[in-house]
């Protein structure tokens, strides 16, 4: 129990001093899983709303394989995401192994089908005559669908919070896609498996800690967007 | 404004910071950049933290290194996907080298290998100077013995050691953690278990650690580490001038003298010992 005292106090120490190494990883972490994030939004919400509101031949079998995508393994993902892109795959060419973007790039496909699943499940609670009564209303289909997601509101910020939570926390994929490089695509899970291996029990705590303390940060933002309409 | 529209705005505006702060941080042409394949050892117990500034600070290059077993270093070296390895498996870089896969094998330096275990000693082996005979006793008296199982470098030598000891290890005893030296270190401390470790990992862990050295100092425990660079001949893609580079500084006296003071003054001994120039004969007597 000594280790997790001693972790909570260098976190704070770490805070205090501003340490640069920890304040760049910790950047990186928010940089990374928070593009990652957004992307999934643009991506996963159009498709999820596409999935739930319309009917086509194959809906069925996309939709149990975006399920199955919710509960992909990062360390699959990592690995695959290597594979293209290393020099001599297919997408070698882009030269973004090890990079950020590559992280990004690894993220979105841990983060986008949780959106996706997640906006389904959003759109098709919503009342059905509220769609109807908004087109009787002479609703373009623009207004249509934000006047929808509005409605959807809570849930869809439920499924950014599910989505930013899945890849801020993930420690495979971004391990093998980014490698651990100090200074370039080190971010707080890897550096926390790192200082565990070399045995820094209590900075590898302290990160875990601020770790959970930024997770913490952007979820506190997330759900007072969330709530904020809840009272008017 | 609406508030959702400005929630809207916001957003977007959050949206292309963050994409181009991501995009940002790529710069630069892509050739300055060296890939190092390496194995875990050299990256837990720091040295690469202070010679890869060292190099790319003189040479412009900006290394990546990627810590992993040697048997995944060595496969990326082997696909082209590494421009420059370090690694310590001299048999399995022998064939890479055979091959024509890498080149410009160079010896840098050496450690060696203890077997540590808890400071209770259930199966005698403090004293033994033959390390096939320490081997032998670990699984006659079925302590449990920790495996990396990851065909790490360190792996492969203590797969070596029982072949050498006429020691075939299975059963409840011998457990493979499959992971690198540190976090192999941590079970077989937390396990009271013996294990195969580098002396350079083990000595800058020991202090969280339950674990003593029992064996030590045989000739077979000698763990040699070589520098080479993939072949741009064979892999077209790889950064052969950066490679190069790397293996050229590894080797050079500066680098040198680094390696030879790297640790003493935390642990009160060096981790590694310079053999740059050497013959491997000098290294393996």
């Amino acid at each position: 129990m000594d280790l997790v005292w001693d972790g909570i106090r260098k976190a704070f120490w770490l805070l205090v001093t501003g340490d640069p190494e920890v304040v760049a990883v910790t950047w990186l972490s928010l940089r990374v899983s928070g593009t990652a994030t957004l992307v999934s939004l643009l991506v996963g919400v159009p498709m999820g709303t596409l999935l739930a509101l319309t009917r086509f031949p194959g809906r069925s079998v996309l939709l149990a394989a975006v399920n199955t995508g919710m509960g992909m393994p990062p360390v699959v993902v990592g690995l695959f995401v290597t594979i293209l892109l290393w020099r001599n795959g297919p997408l070698g060419i882009l030269g973004i192994l090890y990079s950020p973007t590559a992280m990004v790039v690894a993220q979105v496909i841990i983060a986008a089908p949780m959106v996706t699943g997640l906006t389904v499940a959003a759109m098709q609670n919503l009342d059905p005559r509220l769609r109807l009564q908004l087109l009787g209303l002479g609703a373009s289909r623009p207004q249509l669908l934000l006047s929808l997601w509005k409605e959807a509101r809570l849930p869809l910020l439920a499924a950014v919070m599910a989505g930013f939570g899945a890849v801020i926390s993930e420690v495979g994929a971004v391990m093998m896609v980014g490698g651990n490089i100090k200074g370039h695509t080190r971010v707080l899970t890897t550096a926390t498996v790192m200082e565990t291996a070399r045995g820094n029990f209590d900075l590898a705590i302290a990160l875990g800690l601020i770790l959970l303390l930024l997770a913490y940060l952007v979820n506190l933002g997330l759900t007072m967007i969330q709530q904020r309409g809840k009272v008017r | 404004m609406h508030p959702s529209r400005r929630t809207a705005l916001w957003l977007a505006a959050v949206v292309a910071a963050a994409l181009l702060s991501v995009g940002g941080a790529e710069g630069a042409q892509e050739n300055r950049d060296v890939i190092l394949s390496t194995t875990t050892s050299t990256m837990d117990s720091g040295l690469l933290d202070v010679l890869i500034p060292m190099f790319e600070k003189k040479t412009g290059y900006r290394v990546k290194p990627i810590s992993v077993g040697t048997g995944q270093a060595l496969a990326l070296a082997e696909r082209g996907e590494a421009d420059v390895v370090l690694a310590h498996a001299p048999e399995a870089e022998k064939k890479l080298v055979d091959a024509g896969h890498v080149i410009n094998w160079s010896l840098v330096m050496h450690n060696d290998f203890v077997i540590v275990g808890p400071p209770s000693d259930p199966a005698k082996v403090k004293g033994i100077t033959k390390t096939a005979d320490a081997m032998r006793r670990i699984a006659e008296a079925k302590a449990t013995f920790i495996s990396r199982g990851d065909d790490s470098g360190t792996h492969k030598k203590e797969q070596a050691l029982w072949k050498s000891a006429g020691v075939r290890p299975s059963g409840g005893w011998y457990q493979e953690a499959g992971q690198g030296m540190g976090q192999t270190l941590n079970i077989a401390s937390e396990k009271e278990a013996y294990t195969l470790t580098d002396r350079g990992t083990y000595l800058s862990l020991r202090r969280n650690l339950g674990l003593e050295i029992l064996h030590e100092g045989d000739a077979p425990l000698l763990n040699v580490y070589h520098v080479m660079n993939v072949n741009p001949a064979k892999h077209p893609k790889v950064n052969a001038a950066g490679g190069k580079a790397f293996v050229d500084f590894m080797v050079s006296p500066e680098a040198q003298s680094v390696i030879r003071t790297f640790g003493v003054e935390k642990y009160g001994s060096p981790l590694f010992f310079p053999d740059a120039g050497k013959s491997e004969a000098e290294v393996g007597g």
